[in-house]
């Protein structure tokens, strides 16, 4: 990361649901700048806000949802204008960004195709409306795009429907969707869990090829912090509605900071030592509804440090690209040894 | 240990699965040979779309076999069979499914997802011991009592799924059918859940038939796996001995792909990519070969030269 220009940054970000009058609070003030050019991946359990987050860069939040406080702003327009995204309003501004400027992979390949149209047609959609192409043409940029992900036999799978795919090959599909609409910037919501282990990894590697290709800027989501550091240049792990703690892949696995990271990687199975108990963290999230209080990540945290209730830290830097908001990084906190699992990555590391 | 010292629990012999009839027929599970033991866990890899499910259906006499035997203590559990033996092995062979959030119930309260399958095997007991027993089943998955009054859209996943597993345990079984338990859980629940499976074998001595597609998970719960492809199981060894001397291609493709947490051995990583037609079966058709010790390869034996070089 020689040149860092961000495309997109979020400023004290907060974004509040309303449900049946009560208020929930899914992101606490986020700062992030996502860099041209990046592969930057989010990795969070279920319910840390990690696709609300993602899924405000585009305005696809649920009707009950809304920025509240903060900003988002946008630098990746042609014509070189900031576009402040937590301030569009109506359909049709959105309309110019979504797509065009920044697109979306679901999890579910089975569910984010239309099963009625053929795969030729659906590509072909987002090649007619963002690249004002028409039929020959049109046609033509379609077998180039599924070449491009690696689909054999393009001039028969063109004209088959969805059914007649399997999930590794949709998801491909959906991938060639996307990139058709040449987009600046590509939102992956958790892109391989619904598949197979040798599939997933596949999947990614066409995600490196289609990023050098097409120069995008990635954004990965998963709550698998063992996918993604394959793929991944920085990695941002949120917990409660807050990145907890950011820095590139190599600062996260070999020298996290937060408790959560460690946490997090201590209860992967593939660092399991077998006849041993696996490292679990105890206890459930925060409840969003109510004020957190402190860290929100002590109650769940064995060796939490008093302030660790009462204040909520601030961002400790431990190196210019890596940043964690722990109190056990204030130079008056006592020194808290890392669980085993992670000394061994560190090692590793070395 | 030596395999003549350890009490066979199931034995596989030349099972067949068969889905449809005539011309639409669809094998999909061939001759799969395979021992478990009693207290081990058994681990069974393969793609979706393998026959991995369908082997522990058919275990569970969900489906009807087309050839071969299962053999349950010694005794033939697949076709016709008595009704008393019938009886046995629903208490006995319990399962665990894979999506907490479609397997229980909606409409039930707790305490009758997990107290149901009493009803049938202990029909002696009051309601009042039943009650009892579902406390009990509760508290030992970790759950407390008080949620059996409870519907399951008041739990999160990784709760949802221990009642499944108390729902399995309460009738006391001695094998149970895990068909990829963890694979719809988040990543820190997924933890507790493998503990708590570990707990349970250790305090009852309870064997397990692990399904799963994920090879990591594997090697850190199973004592022996099985790898399943198309329906073929390809290679059985050890766990140890399965990760460290993979020989079978498609079980050397699953292993590259294992994600790990470590960029640095991400980076270099090579994904090997299994393609079937590098095997001239037609011709040469494969065999069960045991190639190392306790390590078992369907190849035939040119294949087996060539691999082990």
């Amino acid at each position: 990361m020689e040149n860092q220009t961000p495309i997109l940054s979020a400023r004290n970000l907060h974004i509040c649901f309303n449900l049946r009058g009560r208020v929930l609070h899914a992101i606490r003030g986020i700062d992030l700048d996502l860099y041209k050019g990046e592969v930057l991946a989010i990795v969070g359990e279920s319910g840390s806000g990690k696709s609300v987050f993602t899924k405000s860069f585009m305005g696809l939040l649920d009707a009950n949802g809304s920025i509240t406080e903060g900003t988002i702003d946008y630098f990746g327009a042609d014509d070189g204008k900031p576009v402040r995204l937590s301030a569009l309003k109506k359909e049709k501004d959105w309309l110019k960004i979504r797509g065009r400027e920044i697109a979306m992979i679901m999890q579910d390949p089975m569910t984010s195709l239309n099963p009625l149209k053929t795969i030729g047609d659906q590509i072909a959609e987002a090649v007619e409306i963002h690249q004002h192409l028409k039929g020959r043409a049109a046609r033509e940029k379609v077998l180039e795009y599924l070449r491009d992900v690696g689909i054999p036999d393009p001039e028969t799978r063109a004209k088959q429907y969805p059914h007649e795919f399997s999930g590794g090959m949709r998801q491909r599909v959906v991938i060639a969707i996307a990139v058709a609409c040449s987009p600046q910037i590509l939102i992956c919501d958790e892109p391989t869990t619904a598949l197979d282990v040798t599939i997933q990894a596949q999947i990614l590697e066409l995600l490196k090829e289609m990023r050098v290709k097409y120069k995008l800027t990635i954004v990965l989501i998963t709550h698998d912090l063992g996918v993604v550091a394959n793929i991944a240049d920085r990695v941002a792990v949120m917990y409660a509605g807050d990145i907890v703690e950011i820095g590139t892949a190599d600062e996260i696995y070999y020298d996290p900071r937060h408790p959560y990271t460690w946490a997090l990687l201590s209860s992967m199975p593939q660092m399991g030592v077998k006849g041993e108990d696996l490292f679990n963290i105890q206890g459930t999230p925060p409840n969003l509804f109510a004020e957190v209080q402190g860290d929100a990540f002590a109650p769940r945290n064995p060796k939490a440090l008093k302030i660790d209730f009462v204040k909520r830290p601030p961002y400790f830097e431990v190196s210019p690209t890596h940043k964690a908001k722990t109190w056990l990084l204030d130079p008056r906190a006592p020194k808290v040894e890392p669980p085993a699992v992670v000394q061994r990555l560190r090692e590793e590391g070395i | 240990m030596a395999d003549t010292e350890k009490e066979v629990l199931l034995e596989v012999k030349d099972l067949e699965v068969t889905y449809g009839t005539g011309r639409k027929k669809y094998r999909a599970v061939n001759r799969a040979n395979f021992t478990i033991y009693k207290g081990e866990t058994f681990g069974l890899v393969g793609e979706s779309g393998s026959g991995k499910t369908t082997i522990g259906r058919a275990i569970m006499r969900i489906i009807p076999t087309s050839g071969g035997q299962i053999l349950y203590k010694g005794q033939q559990i697949n076709g016709k069979i008595s009704r008393e033996l019938d009886r046995k092995v629903i208490k006995e062979i319990q399962m665990i499914f894979q999506d907490p959030q479609s397997s229980l119930n909606e409409r039930a309260k707790v305490s009758y997802i997990v107290g149901e399958g009493l009803m049938n095997v202990r029909p002696d007991l009051t309601p009042a011991q039943r009650e009892e027993k579902v406390r009990q089943a509760l508290l030992d998955v970790g759950l407390l009592p008080e949620f059996a009054s409870r519907f399951p859209h008041e739990f999160s996943g990784g709760q949802r799924q221990r009642i499944g597993i108390a729902r399995a345990l309460i009738v006391e079984p001695d094998f149970i059918i895990a068909d990829e338990p963890i694979s719809a859980l988040d990543m820190s629940i997924r933890a507790q859940v493998l503990n708590l499976l570990r707990h349970l074998q250790q305090q009852r001595g309870i064997t397990y038939l692990f399904i799963a597609h994920d090879l990591s998970v594997m090697r850190y719960i199973s004592d022996r796996i099985a790898v399943i492809h198309k329906g073929d199981i390809v290679e059985l060894a050890d766990a140890e001995e399965l990760i460290a001397h993979p020989i079978h291609p498609y079980t050397r493709s699953l292993l590259s792909a294992i994600p790990m947490p470590s960029p640095r051995r991400e980076r270099g990583k090579q994904l090997l990519i299994y393609d079937p037609s590098i095997h001239h079966y037609d011709t040469n058709p494969p065999a069960w070969r045991q190639l190392r010790d306790r390590h078992w390869v369907l190849c035939n034996e040119a294949e087996a030269k060539q691999w082990m070089e």
